[in-house]
């Protein structure tokens, strides 16, 4: 068989590192790459970018501090997301704090219906002085804290303040099975020790009180 | 083994042969003579008999016109007619049902978001006003709704056919991979259909949905604020799942759709596992079959080693 020799292409040199063909081909791709990217990494960034957007501290007046005991629970429905009428509205049960529970007097304490299994609505049930969750059997305390049933952790509470002798609800944080205040987690999510990193805090919700 | 017959092609969808036109005088025809047609006496023929003639060539022409330029009757000649396997039965038209399914809820879809309203504070009232107003709305609605329910089944029931007949092994992996994605996709459009009609079922089983989502570790919380569009389900989460429903899903099952169907075609099916493969009707040397059993018993793996020392 005879061996030919490829004729050298146009423009070819000694000591040539990169083809003609090869630098055209190197840079299209390149253009191309860069220009979809600059069409993905926007649209990708507008669908994601609700998870770093904390919306604006919302505080509610629900009623003046006469209203609210120590010993039962209040319910009190007010807005938690804006601009969606009644689906955006939540429910709390609000109290006076309890010496006996061992918790700082002079403060209201706004227990979250939102269950922590699966986020469906919870009913404090005066007569066992318990909060009962419909969908899947979870029981909570009277403080919140969960003694029966598939719930992960305490029930949510949303922070409180008094202004004018009116009862204000903000907020929401997520409690540790210590009670010890951390930020707000979804239902379903463990609170405290290692859960903090497995479920890392979210930058859409506010610092812990 | 009784043979089949084979199928007859309809001449529509046979090309004409492609041949250049002939040349006056000379092509076509021997030499010196007149073409055959002019032979003969031209018959009477009155123009209603002309325009049934047209009439009835028009749609073969029309056929043929197309397809001299598309070139797609080999390949849906190929398809329509491709031999399948023996013992092929009803298990095999679950993948069609679910084809038709999609097919049901892709209409009834196009004609529901004529009146859908994604807002959160109209849909429910804009789902209620389809199914209490709209002429044929509430059925409209129900087909979609159930229909939903009808091609999950369907696609599980599929899913199982191939899983049981085997019929996901090799060369069709890759085929078992696009259906499983297919299946995701399927049980996405269903949860975020779900939030649509915005009701008290709407929405709570979506809470209990996103939430679940929420339970994977690390990522979890992340996916949950993505799919909610912020810390809480609200207005954009609406819209986001309306999107999902209506743009970015139906779009990649449609593609996966026509590269799961292309594969079907491509690799044909399997016969179900209780047909058994015939023989070769050539059978393998019997110096080698003899070679083999000389050796260590392995009459196949064997063949080379066992006809060296034969």
């Amino acid at each position: 068989m005879v061996e030919r020799v490829k004729p050298d292409p146009p423009g070819y040199f000694e000591g040539e590192s990169m083809t003609r063909r090869h630098v055209f081909t190197v840079a299209s791709q390149a253009i191309g790459g860069i220009a979809a990217a600059g069409i993905v990494l926007p649209a990708v960034g507008f669908a994601v970018a609700p998870i770093f957007h904390r919306g604006k501290e919302r505080w509610e007046a629900v009623g003046p501090v006469s209203d609210f005991v120590e010993d039962t629970y209040r319910q009190v429905v007010f807005t938690e997301t804006e601009g969606i009428g009644d689906a955006g509205k939540t429910t709390a049960y609000v109290r006076k704090s309890s010496e006996e529970l061992g918790e700082e007097p002079g403060k209201m304490v706004a227990v979250s219906n939102r269950c922590a299994h699966l986020g469906c609505p919870v009913r404090f049930v005066e007569a066992a002085g318990n909060f009962i969750c419909p969908c899947h059997g979870g029981v909570y305390d009277f403080q919140g804290k969960r003694i029966g049933g598939p719930p992960v952790r305490p029930l949510d509470q949303f922070q409180t303040r008094v202004n004018k002798g009116q009862v204000e609800v903000g907020p929401r944080y997520s409690v540790t099975s210590q009670m010890e205040p951390v930020r707000a987690r979804d239902p379903g999510e463990f609170t405290g020790g290692i859960w903090e990193y497995l479920y890392p805090p979210r930058p859409s919700t506010f610092p812990a009180p | 083994m009784p043979s089949f017959p084979k199928p007859k092609i309809p001449d529509a969808v046979v090309p004409p042969p492609l041949r250049k036109p002939a040349k006056p005088g000379s092509a076509g025809t021997p030499k010196g003579q007149a073409p055959s047609d002019l032979k003969e006496p031209p018959e009477k023929k009155t123009a209603g008999d002309k325009l049934l003639e047209v009439g009835k060539e028009a749609p073969i022409d029309a056929l043929g016109w197309v397809d001299q330029r598309l070139a797609a009757s080999g390949f849906l000649t190929g398809m329509l007619f491709r031999k399948v396997p023996k013992g092929t039965n009803w298990f095999y038209t679950l993948g069609s049902a679910t084809l038709f399914a999609f097919i049901v809820q892709a209409v009834t879809g196009v004609f529901l978001a004529m009146f859908y309203t994604p807002s959160a504070t109209q849909a429910y009232a804009s789902i209620a006003h389809i199914n209490n107003e709209v002429p044929l709305g509430q059925l409209v609605h129900g087909m979609h709704k159930w229909g939903s329910s009808v091609m999950v089944i369907l696609i599980f029931l599929h899913m199982g056919r191939t899983f049981f007949f085997g019929a996901y092994k090799y060369p069709r992996e890759l085929n078992w991979v696009i259906g499983v994605v297919l299946l995701i996709l399927t049980m996405t459009m269903a949860f975020t259909g779900y939030l649509l009609p915005f009701d008290q079922r709407s929405f709570w089983a979506s809470i209990v949905g996103i939430n679940i989502n929420g339970t994977g570790p690390v990522v979890g919380p992340y996916l949950s604020d993505f799919l909610r569009a912020g810390p809480e389900l609200g207005a954009t989460t609406l819209s986001r799942f309306y999107a999902i429903h209506m743009l970015l899903v139906p779009g990649a099952i449609i593609a996966l759709i026509g590269a799961h169907m292309y594969l079907v075609v491509k690799l044909g099916t399997t016969a179900p596992p209780w047909v058994k493969a015939e023989r070769p009707k050539i059978a393998a040397p019997t110096s080698q079959l003899e070679a083999g059993a000389n050796g260590n018993g392995r009459a196949n793996g064997d063949r080379v080693n066992g006809s060296d020392g034969a």
